[in-house]
């Protein structure tokens, strides 16, 4: 069951994204071009998501388990340090350049453009490095 | 700023978005899991644990979306705007970025946000304003 579950909800979600426009590169750079012409609809993206996600998220802030029986595993950690600022800044400049951030990424892959699969390896590499800057810590 | 009327959509960007906020509140109840697609790539890209095989089917699922779009609606509008080096120095920087940053549009946007989480309206304040940045200095300073 939470394997089916875990299955539903990445499907709605990749629906979401594609439904949405977040899945065309040109759209989320009309986004963030606040300066040029402006298309303001991933604003309303976002909005649309947390007004729906609120009610449950608020719920799971309050139990120990969820409805399948297993531990909420809600990020606890309350530090604003330079590793988030920082990071979220330059995850920032890479969603700039290309108008692709981690999910409509994955997206993009069956859709069989090439530039996606080019983005997804450079975004893979990135993690691996990350991975190996953090086990010689 | 000039308003983008001719590109601009609201009612499908407000349903999409809704659908994502259904999806990642689905998960989190029914699961307790917070569906931030960099955290899953991220954990199924280090060692296996317990739960690799929940986060590697949410990501299928993902990844089966398109696959049924394409079969029911045809193909989505899609249009790419960067050349290949540039689509490589994005993805380094996404990929590390948000590995360091613990999240992406998704995990600190979607889910981090609708928990009101203090470390995430920061970490999405902070991508919004490189996003905004780097589009100004590519498109209006270097007039790419």
């Amino acid at each position: 069951m939470k394997k089916l579950t875990a299955f539903v909800a990445g499907l709605l979600f990749g629906i979401g994204l594609l439904l949405s426009g977040m899945t065309n590169p040109a759209k989320v750079l009309g986004f963030l071009d606040i300066a040029g012409l402006w298309d303001p609809s991933l604003a309303l993206v976002m909005i649309g998501a947390i007004a729906v996600a609120w009610v449950p998220f608020h719920w799971a802030m309050k139990q120990k388990t969820s409805l399948l029986g297993l531990p909420m595993q809600l990020p606890v950690s309350r530090e604003l340090d330079r590793r988030l600022i920082g990071g979220s800044l330059l995850f920032g400049v890479g969603w700039g350049i290309a108008g692709m951030c981690p999910g409509p990424a994955l997206v993009l892959l069956p859709t069989g453009h090439w530039q996606a699969w080019v983005f997804v390896i450079a975004m893979l590499a990135g993690m691996l490095i990350f991975n190996v800057l953090q086990t010689r810590r | 700023m000039t308003f983008d009327s001719l590109h601009f959509t609201p009612w499908s960007a407000l349903a999409g978005g809704a659908l994502i906020g259904l999806a990642a509140g689905l998960w989190v109840v029914a699961s307790g899991r917070i569906a931030g697609i960099s955290g899953l790539l991220g954990s199924l890209l280090g060692p296996r644990d317990s739960a690799s095989g929940e986060k590697a089917l949410f990501l299928l699922g993902l990844l089966a979306a398109p696959v049924l779009w394409l079969l029911l609606a045809g193909q989505p509008g899609i249009e790419f705007k960067t050349g290949a080096l540039g689509l490589i120095v994005a993805g380094l920087l996404v990929g590390i970025g948000t590995r360091y940053g613990a999240g992406c549009t998704s995990g600190h946007g979607v889910c981090g946000v609708s928990r009101l989480s203090p470390r995430s309206i920061i970490a999405t304040l902070c991508f919004m304003f490189s996003g905004f940045t780097t589009v100004f200095v590519l498109r209006h300073l270097l007039g790419n």
